[in-house]
Parts: structure tokens; C-alpha cells; sequence
């Protein structure tokens, strides 16, 4: 049996004029705009439903603003960029985060954890030349942001979804389920209980489709905390299973140690490290 | 058994704007003898699906003895419903049903019953009024209370009058005051409070709104004499597949697309104040 | 060959069912069976009886699954593993219907994708169990799903009793194993060097008439039993059924739904690896210029937050009332709605938690905490 429509729907009803979209890149690698050069197949697509106003990575036409939607990469990581942040904010309709740089401050915001003054010493001839900041932050902790799209680098099907949804109008269909969802549905086994391997999968935002699973690797949390992350559950399990700081830290601390989620249990183990190594000095 | 998820095409015949966000969609299936094989009960909804966003349980808010109309008074919550405001008359959309339990009619018989809807809660009920209009005999008193936000919420204003002067009776009230609003202010459990119930065992109370407006109404009825078991309910879930294989719409025991939406209040009561259920 | 006439039990040597295998594939067959992959048994098409784990055994625990080696040859020395039979016949992702966009018209279909018919070799009693209760949920209610329905109707279950248990096996407390009883087309059990055959369908009764069989010895029958009185007396793990649909019912607001909720990661993996679970949502997947849509549905978990997404908000907003909607389907209102239990005993939820939660014992913890408060009820009432 099968049903005839023979009218038109709503989803090729008149389409408004096509939306102007904006790149703008902040401190991170690049791979994350080039996700969407990347999209070989659904390129000329995108580009006959979006018209790209400004994306320097991609061409030197650049037109000024304002425009409907601004993607942003990368993170906030010095006083250039805590201004030039708020005039894409001025400047755009709808802002989309891309990336765990821009919406969890990056590998960048391990600096978070160390010595701003000591880093420039070791890294730069004059330092008195750099103008940093001590921390990388995400942008959302500078302007509001409409929508985050998670991911070292993103995925670029996700990324499609989310220009084609802010052109149609809607909201973004970006599933919120853990990893390890994934990796059932293509028939991963396990690779925590299977062989003892410490996975950030049970916490973290699906994205990738679990490729380090796949190949035997715990999943290093690339696209963030998953909503509701139980991270203190995690590590809880591990330290009881013997898991040592050590091994969970560099885990925690990654792509994106600075989203609230993994940051917090992350200082709860190194406080709880410092405590311990304090206790020993005394006895 | 012919298959549950096959779609059929339905035209858009009539699309009328009702309060702020709001419009009634008359739907007709476009293939004749589906169209003429299509009933449904008061109470029950369709799925309606716009390719490339998804489906959206909609109930069905027209007479049921009307063949070939199906009528859906929607509200703009989400992707789906958002497109379907975007369609007008002529467009096509999908339809699977229709689906779920229904209103107890068939109990009203001699009795007097009131409807106590809840802003758009009223769109489910509609078909139990033109029931109660196309056979008021068979009703002894018809009463509706209506609540709404604010008066720009009172869902089918225009056609209380005229559901008044065939015999149903309309009382309404806004939960906050307005400008312009001589009306009762408050919500809609105050005008069941004051309602003249001369024969409380005897009467039937059908509710549809928010859950907690419908918990609150069934405590009134039954502190003003109504038996919990002639109070019935129509509670929401996410909908996902609408025959019961999805799992999302479970309460407690209930797959509420297949055993609901429609429940009787004292099969319901006991988990409906349990949080997060 | 020997033709099975009126003796219910056969026996076939070791290299049988490579001939077993050989039959099933000749007769149009998908033979599915356990396999070695990835540091775990997992259920696969298999050529012939060498892709079978021989000589391996499976030691679970608690959020713990390691292989093994036997001192022995066995083929079916193990029990059950990360899959189910599920993901053959509800598969992870299916088309369930499908949109094309035509001359600017709109055709709704919904797919037939032709399937081979599988044979699924080695289904433990308590995967049966699952099947029944599958069966249940998707062809005994007021709607059949036709993608479960052409793969279950086609299916050849060839069941094999288990000669051992895992710490996690907990069949004998829901009464469906270890031993295969019903709804299988073959029922085998491994000896140390054949194989004794049961015929549990008329099915299996004429596929049985390809191989070659013998009659049973005495001997033979009684290593049988023992081994598979073997797998019943390692069973130690258990689970008090008596009262527990009404006791979940009665302790919804228990501070116990907290506690898990700690350990509870609400990952998913005890709904995905569960061989009865069958919540899934559809969703749209569009090719690039949007005219063909595919509506494909994808297992899915009542761990996920927005699997109860409302527009008014998410029903079951917490860890804890996740973890509680889970268990008490599971165990409470499944008996509501499908007249069964929703758990077999595999164990698996227990093995394949990242955190190790046992249901056995959050069951147990959950009836001492009632019985504690009904205790110091009753005391009071004494006072």
C-alpha cells in the first residue's frame, strides 16, 4: 500500500531568501571550519542553500555583516579576543559554537591548570611581545550562544544538520545520547568491561559514531560531556577497579577538560591527589 | 494486518486561525476509499507527519459522525507542528491513524456531565460536544468550564454562544485578569467549585489541560460528590510510534498512545503525584 | 543415515555440525552463531563450525567480562555475551517507512527489504525466554511490527543447553533455564564428543532428516544430564520474584533510587545489551536534496533524558527516575502490559555495566529497606 501527496509540503514550501553565513575562527586548529570544506559530496548543496558572506579559510570575498548565522571556532585566549567576540555577537542573528574549543575552551585550556607567566617564559624569546590571557574559555562564557556544536573536530553530517535546520527554521536534530549507544548499535563490544581498557564513553556526547571503541581504544571524550554526565560515577568506578589519577587526569584533561563536567571531577582528583601527597610529607 | 507505519496522504481543506499560535486544520485523506473507511471516537488522535521533520500526535478535534473530515486544532510547540503552520489549504501532509482510547459517550447516557478543559485541552473534548449537540437527549445537563491563561486563550470562543443556545452549557474564566476582561478571573477549578451539582453521583466529568489543572479539577470533583471512577482524563507523553512499540509514552503501566490517552482518574491517581514517572 | 522415527533424543559426533551448518546454508539460510571478536563472544554469520569459539569460556562478573581458554575442545563452553539474537531480529537501525518526493507529489511506502532467513545456532534457554517475551511486545499486541515479524516468522532456532553458568546467570530464579524447554527447532547439547539431539518443531523435525543420525546411548544420555545439571548447580545468583511487580509498585518514592542513581551512569548499555528492551525512536534521515526520506528507526533507551521529552519539559529529568523507570518496567509493569516478566536471567545488564550495578542486589537492597520500614511501622503500632 502506499500513499499519494500531490500537493507541495511544507518542507519544499517557498523558501525565505537564503540565510548569510559567517566563519569566524578564534584560537583553535582550523579543523573544525575545514569540516565544512570537508563536505565534498554536500558542498554545492550548502552552498545553493546558504550564502557564505564571510569564511576567509575558504574565500577572500568577505562581505561585512550583519549576518543570520555566525559559526564560531575556536576559544577566548586573549584581549583581542574577549573584544572581537562580542562585535560576531553584535554583528549575528544566531551564533553556533563549533567545536571543543569554542564551546569547551579546547586542549588550549589546559593553561587553565598551569602557569600562564611560566608558559610564555618557556615558549617565547620576548614574552613582554605576547598578549595573552592565563585561560582559554569558551564563548559561551562571553556572549550568548544559540547553539553548541560539539566535537574535536565536529562531524561534519552534524554540522550539515545544523546549517541546514537554522536555514529551514528549525531546531537542529543533534541526538544527546552517550557513546556507548553507539557503540551497541554497531555491535562495539565494550572495550571497558571487556578488557579493562578506562573509557570516557559512558559519560561523553555521542558524535564521532564510537570510532576508538571500534579500534580498541577508550573513547578520550573528543565531543564533550553528554547532558546529565555522571563523571563522578565514572571515576568513582575506576579508582575502585584501580585506576590511579594518573591514568584518569590525562583522560579528564583533553579536548575538553574545561567543560564544567569533566573539569569538576578532574580538580576533584588532583585535590585529592594533593591531599594524599600532603599527608604523606608529614608522616 | 496491513502495516502500522504506512503513511497516507491528507489534504489540508479548510485552515482557520483560533487563539494566538493556534490554528484548526480540516484534513482530508486523499484516497477516496481510505477517506470513507476513516472513523475515529472522541478522544483518539492521528500522527501527522511532515517528510523530513517527523510525525506529531495531534488529536482530532472534529465530529465524529462528519465523514471525511478530520479536523486537527494544533498549537506551534515544535520542528513539526512549526512546519505544519507553515502549510495552508491545498498542501498534503502524512497521516497514520487513528490511534489510542477514547472518551466514555457511551457512559453519558441520563447523566450529567461536565467538561473541564485547560487551554488547548479543549480540542480533544470538541468531539464529545458535538456528540453532546447532535444528541443532547440522551445527556441530562452539559456543562464545559473553560480556563485559559489569559481570555486570548479561551480556544473556540465564537461557537460558545451557539453551543450555549443548543443546550451545552459554557462557563470560562481567565486564570489572570486583563484589560477589557469583565469575566470570572482565576483558575478553572474555582467555576467547578461553584457549579450546581444537584445530583454529583450521578454525574460525569471528562478533563483535558495541563496535568496538574486536571489533578487539581479531580480533587474538586471528588471533594464536590463525583465518583474518581466517572472522572476521566486525557494525559500527554512524548509520542513517538504511536502503537505501543517505541516505549517512550509509558506511565507507569500504561503505554499511553495505546492504552491511553484517554483514562479513567482511579486507574491513574495513584502514580499521577509521583515526580518524574 | 540413520532416520529419527520415534526416539526424541539423537546424537551426531564433534564434525556434525559442520554437516549441520552445510544443510542450513543449503537451504537458503544466514547462519548466525557465536563467534570470537574484539576479546568477547559476539553473535555473527559464520561459514562452518571452525568459526565457532572452541576451547573458550566466558568469565563474568559484575562489570566484568574476560575469555578464557578451556582445557577442553568445547564449541559451546561459554554462555551468553555482549549480543542478543535481538539485533537480528529488531535490528539497531531498520527503515519502517519511507517518503519519496515524486513529480513534486509525495509517496509514502514502507520498505520490504528482502532478508535472508537467518538460522540462529546456539540460543541459550534463557534467550529463548527473550524471544517469547519479544514475541509478546512485537506480534501478540494490538499492532505487529512487520520488520520483527518477517525476520521472526523466518527464523531456524537451533538452542543449545548450557553445561555451565556465570557468576551473573540468574535463569533459575525467572524459571527460564538452563534448560531449553521449548520454542526451538533443534535443541542440542554439547558432549565431550558429539552432540545430543532434541526436535522441538516439525521444522526441525524435517530438517533433521539431512543429517546424520544415530540413537542415543545410555551413556550418552546420562552425560547429558550431567552436564547440564553441571550448569544448574552453578548457578548461585538469585533473584526473589515473590511479590516484587507489587513491592517496585509500592516503593516508587524509595531513597534507594538515589543511591543507584550515584553509580548510575545512565549510559545505555544495560537497555542496548538487555535481550528483551525494545524502546527505539524514528527519526528522519533525508538524502541531500531532500527528496527520498527514510524513516529510520534506531534502538534507543529510556536512559537517554530526552527519551520523554515533552514540550512542557523532560518527564524523567534524573539519573534516579531513570534507573527507576528502567528497573520497575523491567521487573513491575512489563507483568501490566505483556503478562511476563521483562527479565530472563541472562545477566547481561549485570556484566555489562560500566559500574558494575546488579540488579540482584538493587532488588534485594530495595525489599530489606521496605521490610525495615514496615517493621518500624509495626513497632510503632505496637507502642
Amino acid at each position: 500500500m502506499s500513499g499519494k501527496g500531490d500537493t507541495s509540503m511544507a518542507s519544499n514550501a517557498g523558501r525565505p531568501k537564503k540565510p548569510r553565513v559567517a566563519v569566524f575562527k578564534f584560537a583553535s586548529c582550523d579543523g573544525c571550519q575545514l569540516s565544512l570544506l570537508d563536505c565534498e559530496d554536500e558542498l554545492l548543496s550548502v552552498a545553493s542553500a546558504i550564502e557564505i558572506a564571510y569564511f576567509p579559510e575558504a574565500s577572500s570575498d568577505m562581505r561585512e555583516g550583519p549576518y543570520d548565522v555566525s559559526l564560531v571556532e575556536g576559544s577566548i585566549t586573549t584581549p583581542h579576543d574577549v573584544e572581537r567576540i562580542q562585535f560576531v555577537r553584535q554583528q549575528s542573528a544566531v551564533v553556533v559554537t563549533i567545536g571543543a574549543c569554542a564551546t569547551a575552551g579546547g586542549i588550549q585550556s589546559l593553561r587553565n591548570w598551569g602557569n600562564h607567566e611560566e608558559f610564555l617564559k618557556c615558549v617565547y624569546a620576548s614574552p613582554e611581545y605576547i598578549s595573552s590571557l592565563a585561560t582559554s574559555t569558551p564563548i559561551s562564557a562571553h556572549i550568548p550562544v544559540d547553539f553548541e556544536l560539539r566535537g574535536c573536530p565536529i562531524n561534519r553530517h552534524q554540522l550539515l544538520e545544523v546549517i541546514i535546520a537554522l536555514a529551514a527554521g528549525r531546531k537542529p536534530r543533534i541526538p544527546n545520547h552517550s557513546v556507548c549507544l553507539d557503540c551497541k548499535i554497531r555491535g562495539t563490544v565494550c572495550v571497558e568491561v571487556a578488557q579493562g581498557i578506562p573509557c570516557l564513553g559512558p559519560v561523553t556526547h555521542s558524535g564521532c559514531g564510537a570510532i576508538c571503541p571500534d579500534f580498541n581504544r577508550g573513547c578520550y571524550g573528543c565531543f564533550g560531556p553528554v547532558m546529565q554526565a555522571n563523571c563522578d560515577g565514572l571515576v568513582d568506578h575506576y579508582q575502585s577497579v584501580g585506576h590511579t589519577s594518573e591514568v584518569l587526569l590525562p583522560l579528564l584533561r583533553n579536548f575538553n577538560a574545561a567543560a564544567p563536567q569533566f573539569a569538576a571531577v578532574s580538580d576533584r582528583l588532583s585535590s585529592a591527589d594533593a591531599r594524599e601527597s600532603e599527608g604523606s610529607q608529614h608522616v | 494486518m496491513s502495516n502500522p507505519w504506512q503513511l497516507s496522504s491528507a489534504r489540508i481543506v479548510e485552515k482557520t486561525a483560533e487563539t494566538p499560535g493556534v490554528a484548526t486544520y480540516v484534513l482530508q485523506l486523499t484516497d477516496d476509499s481510505l477517506r470513507r473507511r476513516f472513523q475515529f471516537r472522541p478522544g483518539q488522535f492521528n500522527m501527522l507527519y511532515v517528510p523530513g521533520l517527523g510525525e506529531a500526535a495531534i488529536s482530532i478535534s472534529g465530529n465524529p459522525i462528519q465523514e471525511g473530515l478530520i479536523p486537527h486544532t494544533i498549537r506551534e510547540a515544535g520542528n513539526v507542528t512549526h512546519a505544519i503552520s507553515s502549510l495552508s489549504t491545498g498542501d498534503t501532509l502524512g497521516l497514520r491513524g487513528p490511534f489510542g482510547s477514547s472518551w466514555p459517550t457511551e457512559l453519558c447516557e441520563d447523566r450529567d456531565v461536565i467538561l473541564v478543559a485547560g487551554g488547548i485541552g479543549l480540542a480533544p473534548l470538541r468531539p464529545v460536544i458535538f456528540d453532546m449537540l447532535s444528541n443532547r437527549d440522551r445527556y441530562r445537563r452539559c456543562t464545559v468550564l473553560m480556563g485559559a491563561r489569559d481570555p486570548s486563550g479561551l480556544l473556540y470562543e465564537s461557537d460558545y454562544e451557539d453551543w450555549k443556545r443548543r443546550g451545552v452549557d459554557v462557563l470560562v474564566t481567565s486564570d489572570r485578569p486583563a484589560d477589557g476582561w469583565h469575566g470570572n478571573v482565576g483558575v478553572v477549578t474555582t467555576l467547578l467549585d461553584r457549579l450546581p451539582l444537584p445530583d454529583p453521583a450521578s454525574a460525569l466529568l471528562m478533563t483535558c489541560g495541563p496535568e496538574v489543572m486536571m489533578w487539581y479539577t479531580a480533587q474538586t470533583a471528588v471533594a464536590r460528590g463525583i465518583a474518581e471512577e466517572s472522572i476521566y482524563v486525557s494525559l500527554e507523553r512524548n509520542m513517538n510510534c504511536a502503537i505501543g512499540l517505541c516505549g517512550h509514552c509509558q506511565f507507569g503501566p500504561h503505554f499511553l498512545c495505546k492504552d491511553g490517552p484517554v483514562f479513567r482518574f482511579d486507574k491513574v491517581a495513584s502514580i499521577l503525584r509521583i515526580s518524574d514517572l | 543415515m540413520n532416520q529419527p522415527a520415534t526416539s526424541d533424543v539423537w546424537y551426531f559426533p564433534k564434525d556434525g555440525l559442520t554437516e549441520l551448518i552445510r544443510v542450513l546454508q543449503e537451504d537458503g539460510f544466514d547462519v548466525i552463531g557465536p563467534t570470537v571478536d574484539q576479546g568477547a563472544i559476539v553473535y555473527a554469520s559464520i561459514q562452518s563450525a571452525e568459526d565457532l569459539p572452541k576451547g573458550l569460556t566466558d568469565i563474568q562478573e559484575a562489570g566484568s567480562y574476560r575469555l578464557e581458554k578451556r582445557n577442553d575442545e568445547s564449541l559451546f563452553g561459554y554462555v551468553v555475551g555482549p549480543h542478543s539474537w535481538k539485533k537480528f531480529l529488531f535490528p539497531p537501525i531498520s527503515v519502517v517507512a519511507a517518503a519519496d518526493r515524486i513529480e513534486g507529489h509525495w509517496e509514502f511506502s514502507t520498505p520490504e527489504e528482502p532478508q535472508r532467513p537467518f538460522a540462529f545456532l546456539g540460543v541459550r534457554a534463557c534467550e529463548l525466554a527473550a524471544i517469547r517475551v519479544q514475541d509478546q511486545v512485537f506480534l501478540k499486541g494490538p499492532y505487529v511490527d512487520p520488520i520483527y515479524q518477517r525476520r521472526r516468522e523466518s527464523a531456524f532456532l537451533i538452542a543449545v543447553n548450557c553445561t555451565q553458568a556465570a557468576s551473573t546467570c540468574f535463569c533459575t530464579s525467572m524459571k527460564t533455564g538452563p534448560r531449553c524447554q521449548s520454542g526451538y527447532d533443534l535443541g542440542l547439547t554439547e558432549l565431550k564428543d558429539g552432540f545430543l539431539l532434541e526436535i522441538g518443531s516439525e521444522r526441525g523435525q524435517q530438517l533433521s532428516r539431512s543429517l546424520s543420525l544415530r540413537p542415543t546411548t545410555a551413556a550418552e544420555m546420562a552425560e547429558g544430564d550431567l552436564r547440564r545439571q553441571q550448569a544448574a548447580d552453578q548457578i548461585h545468583r538469585t533473584l526473589e520474584t515473590d511479590g516484587l511487580p507489587n513491592l517496585l509498585k509500592q516503593n516508587l518514592r524509595s531513597s534507594h533510587w538515589d543511591d543507584v542513581g550515584r553509580r548510575c551512569l545512565s549510559c545505555t548499555n544495560c537497555t542496548m545489551v538487555c535481550p528483551t528492551c525494545f524502546c527505539s525512536s524514528v527519526t528522519e534521515v533525508a538524502d541531500l536534496n531532500g527528496d527520498h526520506i527514510n524513516r529510520e528507526r534506531r534502538w534507543d533507551s529510556c536512559f537517554n533524558p530526552e527519551f520523554s521529552y515533552m514540550h512542557s519539559g523532560i518527564a524523567r529529568d534524573s539519573i534516579p527516575s531513570r534507573y527507576r523507570q528502567w528497573m520497575t518496567h523491567k521487573l513491575s509493569s512489563w507483568h501490566d502490559q505483556f503478562g511476563t516478566s521483562g527479565c530472563v536471567g541472562c545477566g547481561r545488564c549485570i556484566t555489562w555495566c560500566p559500574t558494575g550495578i546488579d540488579l540482584t542486589v538493587e532488588v534485594l537492597a530495595i525489599r530489606e529497606a521496605a521490610a525495615t520500614v514496615e517493621s518500624v511501622d509495626r513497632g510503632t503500632n505496637h507502642e
